[in-house]
């Protein structure tokens, strides 16, 4: 069972802008999402029928209120299959996540000489709060070499693993779209006392994610590359950790009692989440979820298998050599992101004049500069693929580029 | 293609293919400074060499877009063999119309004392101000021409 790309376009309001009679032609889902209309529904109705803080209103209005939220906790419990709710921490985006587990169980945990061990692939939030522990508390940070292809390299595996407390991966790249072996790599980890974190900012938007298929401990992703609205993130932790985990952020809602002394702090998932939360974005991404789940993330999942296969297709048929597109070329590792270095025009100009043509694609380094420098690039142009687009979207990113060629080399 | 004549000028696109002064002098005596656009990875790199506070050569090199690097060209080209505080006033007028908003884009350029005055071919780099995004490109290799003059402060 498949489901219908040309009936999925129309839920997307904003897909239907023209700029100049040319249809808009979105393919930076990578960088944020577009929104379906149920989930607009969703928020307009929460400020205009149920708005009121949570938690502590003795009205029915607050109730429900809470009721909506704790219910959009559920959903997004479900939707990654884990079965405790306490389990998922609601944070304004994956980097916050990232940051939680860094400042809260990586201050705690880890000392002068271990090692976090991540990857040359990943985007900054995977990197830049470890550089702050090493900065901090002289941790190590070490890295899991690529082959030419973007695959992790992992022939040293026991080499990388000595001393590693922490292994921190992405779930997909948002560079080369590499999908890791993390269930691999999480076994590793606990086989030598370690645990494991997965970025998965562009896998649970893309694939069912099932946590005992993954068997990571901690797993941060964010709302809006998941057709939700931007300023909600999540960060799922097993129970044992988070309990045993000082806080992140102080202040109301996270805490039992508070003195002129000291404070005692609220049980999970409420201890992570400090003052009043976005609750019309947690919502949000409740609707968010429940529109995946009506499409099928088995039926996202192949529908951007077969598109990626026929957009590597298309552009090696159309361009040849002129066009590399960095990352692994089978579709059952890699994932509908596309970063390309068209002829020597600079990625900037390239992304001018798609733009020019209505497609819209991202040029710079996606906060990958490690990555970048392995490349031996300052940038790229980056196409991501997702839910929404078709084969009419790709077809318009060849006709862009093939203009572009002509613009700059005439 | 709406918009892009209005940035790719002519002699932009002839100051990317064939740029002008690319390359590096000899430091002592000149002095170099690098340039980076953390936006899209341009860096540029602009040497100098001033003698009785006159730039008597000056080289540019990096990579960026062909923003960047035609700005950076046609700076070499108008500035070279200008004292130090005429490439000053230079820049200075440069950056200025550079800040103009594009809805003032038609008020400006005939009348004299305007930012644009005075810069000859570098008004073709106007309409960089159309598409925000760009401008740090286009500034980029100027800026890195003051901290050449910094550098020069400061021996």
């Amino acid at each position: 069972m498949s489901f219908d790309v040309s009936v999925v376009k129309k839920d997307f309001p904003l897909l239907s802008r023209e700029e100049n009679g040319e249809p808009l032609i979105y393919l930076d889902s990578a960088a944020t999402s577009q929104k379906p209309q149920k989930v607009l529904d969703v928020i307009d109705s929460y400020y205009r029928e149920i708005n009121a803080n949570v938690h502590r209103g003795a009205y029915r209005l607050a109730e429900q209120a809470t009721t909506a939220m704790e219910e959009a906790r559920e959903k997004v419990s479900s939707f990654i299959k884990s079965d405790r709710s306490e389990e998922i921490i609601f944070t304004k985006n994956a980097t916050e996540s990232m940051n939680l587990v860094a400042r809260s169980w990586g201050e705690s945990n880890l000392n002068e000489g271990d090692v976090v061990l991540v990857s040359s692939l990943e985007h900054h939030a995977n990197i830049v709060p470890w550089h702050q522990l090493a900065e901090s508390r002289g941790i190590e940070v070490r890295w899991i070499p690529l082959t030419e292809s973007g695959l992790f390299d992992l022939t040293d595996l026991d080499r990388l693993l000595d001393g590693v407390k922490l292994v921190a991966v992405s779930g997909a790249s948002n560079v080369l779209g590499t999908v890791p072996p993390v269930r691999m790599l999480a076994d590793a980890a606990h086989n030598v006392g370690a645990l494991c974190l997965v970025d998965a900012s562009q896998y649970v938007p893309h694939r069912p994610t099932d946590l005992a298929e993954l068997g990571c401990d901690f797993l941060a992703f964010t709302g809006h590359k998941m057709c939700g609205p931007t300023g909600i993130g999540v960060l799922w932790g097993r129970s044992e950790l988070l309990e045993s985990m000082p806080a992140f952020l102080g202040g109301g809602e996270m805490i039992l009692d508070v003195t002129k002394e000291g404070f005692t702090t609220n049980t999970i998932p409420w201890k992570f989440e400090a003052g009043t939360p976005p609750i019309a974005e947690i919502v949000g991404l409740g609707a968010a979820v429940d529109y995946l789940e009506s499409l099928g993330m088995e039926n996202v999942l192949d529908h951007e298998k077969t598109l990626t296969s026929y957009a590597l297709q298309t552009l090696s048929d159309r361009f040849g050599n002129d066009l590399v597109i960095h990352g692994p070329t089978d579709v059952s590792v890699r994932g509908g992101v596309l970063s390309m270095c068209y002829q020597d025009v600079h990625p900037h100009d390239v992304s001018q004049v798609l733009d020019s043509h209505g497609v819209c694609v991202r040029a710079g380094h996606h906060c990958a500069k490690p990555l970048m420098k392995l490349l031996d690039v300052n940038a790229t142009v980056r196409a991501s693929l997702y839910l929404y687009n078709d084969e009419s979207d790709v077809d318009a990113l060849a006709d862009a580029l093939e203009a572009t060629g002509q613009f700059f080399s005439p | 293609m709406s918009g892009l004549e209005d940035l790719y000028r002519e002699i932009i696109l002839d100051h990317y293919r064939n740029p002008r002064n690319q390359g590096e002098l000899e430091t002592p005596p000149a002095v170099m400074a690098e340039g980076f656009n953390p936006l899209c990875g341009d860096e540029v790199t602009v040497h100098i060499h001033v003698e009785d506070g006159v730039i008597v050569d000056m080289k540019f090199g990096g990579h960026g877009c062909s923003i960047s690097l035609a700005s950076a060209s046609m700076m070499t080209t108008v500035t070279t063999g200008k004292s130090l505080s005429e490439a000053k006033d230079i820049i200075y007028s440069f950056k200025q119309m550079m800040s103009i908003h594009e809805g003032r884009l038609e008020e400006g350029s005939e009348e004299t004392g305007s930012p644009m005055a005075g810069l000859g071919d570098l008004q073709a780099l106007q309409g960089v101000v159309k598409f925000p995004v760009r401008i740090k490109c286009a500034t980029l290799g100027w800026n890195t021409l003051e901290q050449c003059f910094e550098e020069l402060d400061s021996q």
